[in-house]
């Protein structure tokens, strides 16, 4: 029997990025919250420099809820569902994935609140992609940047601005959009390596800068600067210098006294009463069960996550799953197109061995519609990025280039050396929702508890694929004017598979007959419910996620203190 | 080293892989290093081959045939050459073999079948047990495994490609897995070593090969808590530091 717990105006189902964040002005606002994380806290004695830990072991994830969830994925309804991973590429801890992600903190470019559009003004509606289910966003860039800018102050980003309030600054991104001041710190140092590259963009007359970085690189908040030690790439920060949710927002929302942190919490369901509005969260610790009633229902679980708990939840007022009468939860998925990689080969070492994933150089010529589309045949393009990452273990792992086996005497000469000579490129591509790709909940595997885990049906389709080779052609470019001897290309396109990008599923926008919750992140069935993550967003540019997740929740929280009471006494429309 | 236990001293010995050769280059130094514990003595069996081997600890998972398969097939993975000490001197069978009883648990079942499978197909299409071939025949049939084409071998593609990853993990991991001993993994790669801060001037260093190699395990630096220790009960009540 489950144990009906104390009242609290909201709780928030999941203290990660986008929870963590959301808690700060809820608390500050004089809200009582209750933050239920299904992982534990995690500290600076926890991050060893390890890399058969991080990299290969899955931990600390391998402790974790969510590895007994990992989504099945096919690439169409009528392909077989492919293996299934070992590892959730997302972690369940206090401040959830932002402790051991690459904490690379983009805002997307204007053209990607705009893409239906900005594509017909400018080429015509034809060139929208077939099948595509893409619309603008209910708002442009202006409306987001004071809460990007917020952000950026909050946990501290580091960065050159490219854009402040229309002046252009050639040190930084001049694709970006005005900014209303510089980041809070400068950006992160360069090495030898990533001056060359940026050396080689320039001499191709494309305009390199330094990315930002969720990272200090200086003292901040009095926390160390970064110590480029090499192990930030799915490792947490040994000197709190990677600026997870864990120690910024969530403890200044603790301070408060407002926020209580529950761990090792594993929601199960929410409650909606016979009106269509929420009433609460079901969860389980250690086999108990609890319910947690709460005014306002946030849910912040990752974008899988999140279109299961919905999809489970079923009511009478919600049949189908909560929020779900219009058919919209699970539709409009996209996993970020980060792949159709390019790797390198240069005669020289790179001096590698040290460094960290938001630690480079980037290029955004080549991205979004900042270049002419008018004589290629798809839209919207990649960022490429150079970092300095390097690891023994996948050092050895490096490609041979076809020019020695893969193991024996000779691969031993050829890793001896090379071990520092490759680099591979990340590049982040314009991803787009299609009719046919869409998550569900699989109808054969379940997790522990029972409940079924959420199925990925996607992939990538022509104008993914046609980026994906767009983009290896300029960042072949972008390697051999910086020196390299060999180049080689990964496969531009495949299936979506489970992604630490994973897009939709509970899109945002202003008509419910396409979207799951409305311009402020609140469910257009059950109103006291918002939704909090990457699953509200209908874009995803070419730049990773998380702050933008970031500014979306910390305006979809203030839009909730601002209107409290109608949030809480509006009645359902459903 | 403090992390490795010091009940290998008391380990029976096992020659393994191809023995010592003489070598020109720098990786003498460190194969020579490499080969046992400072304190450990000889074995009567090196000492009569004139060899220089691994000496194998009591087995956590693997058995005895199944470990000496392996250890076999990891010495032609990443050999000793020319080129330095390579998985053998590494230890990197131990390193599997205790991940195997831990961490790598689920691909137990995949060992006993596949090496069972290469030893097989050795017989059946060299006519000797795999330990008993010439290394170029051992590499002919690890080559027809990697390939898929070995005869009555299942999913051997699949296999070699495990074996090869775990022996990497095993050569080039943090050595408090029981692998990459006396770092022969990372000098073979010129991977400068664990550090919890790099400097800018250190960076400059390591652009100029300058940088002083760092030979030390995560878990020497006493900061952190050890990888097996589980975060996962800690109290829902406590807080970051």
């Amino acid at each position: 029997m489950s144990t009906r717990l104390k009242d609290t105006d909201v709780v928030i189902i999941g203290l990660g990025a986008a929870g963590g964040v959301a808690a700060l002005p809820l608390a500050q606002a004089g809200l009582d919250i209750v933050g239920l994380e299904a992982g534990t806290w995690l500290t600076r004695r926890d991050f060893a420099p390890d890399e058969l830990r991080n990299n290969y072991r899955g931990w600390p994830q391998g402790v974790q809820k969510a590895n007994q969830e990992i989504p099945t994925s096919r690439a169409t309804s009528s392909s077989p569902t492919g293996p299934r991973g070992t590892i959730h590429p997302m972690q369940n801890a206090v401040g959830g994935t932002t402790v051991h992600y690459w904490a690379q903190s983009w805002r997307l470019n204007p053209w990607d609140f705009k893409v239906v559009s900005e594509t017909t003004r400018r080429y015509g509606a034809s060139r929208v992609p077939k099948g595509s289910t893409v619309e603008d966003w209910p708002f442009g860039l202006d409306e987001l940047e004071p809460y990007y800018d917020r952000v950026e102050y909050e946990i501290g980003v580091s960065g050159q601005a490219g854009n402040i309030g229309g002046r252009i600054d050639p040190r930084g991104n001049p694709f970006e959009g005005p900014r209303k001041r510089a980041y809070p710190m400068p950006p992160l140092r360069g090495t030898a390596f990533i001056d060359k590259m940026g050396g080689a963009a320039r001499s191709l007359g494309w305009h390199p800068f330094p990315g930002p970085a969720a990272i200090n690189s200086r003292s901040y908040q009095n926390r160390s600067a970064c110590m480029y030690h090499g192990f930030c790439n799915r490792g947490g920060c040994h000197v709190d210098a990677k600026n997870s949710t864990a120690v910024t927002t969530i403890p200044r929302a603790q301070a408060t006294g407002r926020l209580k942190v529950v761990t090792r919490a594993h929601v199960t369901t929410i409650e909606a009463d016979g009106d269509g509005r929420v009433t609460g969260v079901n969860y389980m610790t250690d086999g108990v069960e609890y319910f947690q009633p709460a005014k306002v229902v946030l849910l912040a679980s990752y974008t899988y996550e999140n279109t299961r708990l919905l999809l489970l939840s079923k009511s009478k007022a919600f049949p189908k799953g909560l929020s779900n009468n219009h058919g919209q939860v699970g539709r409009h998925y996209f996993s970020h197109h980060t792949g159709a990689a390019v790797t390198a080969l240069f005669p020289w070492d790179t001096g590698s061995w040290y460094g960290l994933p938001a630690q480079g150089v980037a290029v955004d010529d080549w991205a979004d519609d900042n270049f002419d589309h008018g004589a290629l045949d798809f839209i919207g393009g990649g960022n490429l990025w150079i970092y300095s990452d390097r690891r023994p273990i996948g050092a050895a792992g490096t490609s041979t280039f076809g020019g020695a086996p893969r193991w024996g005497s000779a691969w031993k000469a050829f890793i001896r050396e090379n071990a520092d000579r490759s680099n591979t490129a990340y590049i982040q591509k314009t991803t787009l929702p299609y009719e046919d790709n869409y998550l569900d909940l699989d109808p054969v595997v379940k997790d522990a508890l029972g409940y079924a885990v959420c199925r990925i049906t996607a992939e990538y389709k022509e104008n993914e694929r046609k980026i994906g080779a767009f983009t290896q052609d300029k960042m072949e470019q972008w390697y051999r004017e910086a020196g390299a001897i060999a180049v080689q290309r990964g496969p531009v396109g495949g299936a979506m598979g489970v992604s630490t990008h994973a897009y939709g599923g509970t899109r945002m926008g202003d008509s419910r007959e396409t979207n799951v919750v409305d311009r402020f992140g609140f469910s257009h069935e059950a109103p006291n419910l918002g939704v909090l993550g990457a699953s509200v967003m209908g874009t995803s540019g070419a730049h990773n996620p998380t702050l933008t997740v970031q500014a979306l929740a910390w305006r979809t929280a203030e839009h909730l203190v601002k209107n409290w009471n109608a949030v809480v006494d509006h009645r359902s429309a459903i | 080293m403090t992390f490795i236990s010091r009940r290998d001293l008391l380990k029976r010995a096992a020659i393994v892989g191809a023995g010592a050769r003489a070598f020109a280059t720098e990786g003498a130094r460190a194969f020579s290093a490499s080969v046992r514990e400072p304190d450990e003595p000889a074995t009567a069996d090196e000492q009569a081959s004139g060899h220089s081997a691994a000496i194998r600890g009591p087995l956590e998972s693997l058995t005895a045939a199944e470990a000496d398969i392996l250890d076999a097939v990891v010495a032609r993975l990443i050999p000793s050459d020319a080129n330095g000490p390579g998985a053998t001197e590494a230890h990197a069978v131990r390193y599997i073999d205790r991940a195997l009883a831990g961490a790598l648990a689920a691909s137990r079942p995949a060992y006993t079948a596949g090496l069972a499978a290469l030893d097989r197909y050795a017989r059946s299409s060299r006519g000797k047990a795999f330990i008993e071939l010439a290394p170029t025949d051992q590499d002919g049939v690890l080559a027809e495994v990697e390939s898929g084409t070995a005869a009555a071998f299942a999913g051997s593609a699949a296999f070699f490609t495990m074996v090869l990853n775990h022996t990497h993990q095993g050569t080039f991991g943090d050595p408090y897995y029981g692998g990459n001993a006396n770092y022969v993994g990372w000098d073979l790669l010129g991977y400068p070593g664990v550090r919890t801060m790099v400097s800018a001037a250190d960076q400059q260093r390591l652009e100029k090969h300058e940088l002083k190699t760092n030979h030390k395990s995560a878990y020497e630096y006493d900061v952190f808590t050890k990888a097996d220790k589980d975060p996962s009960r800690r109290s829902s009540n406590g807080k970051g530091a």
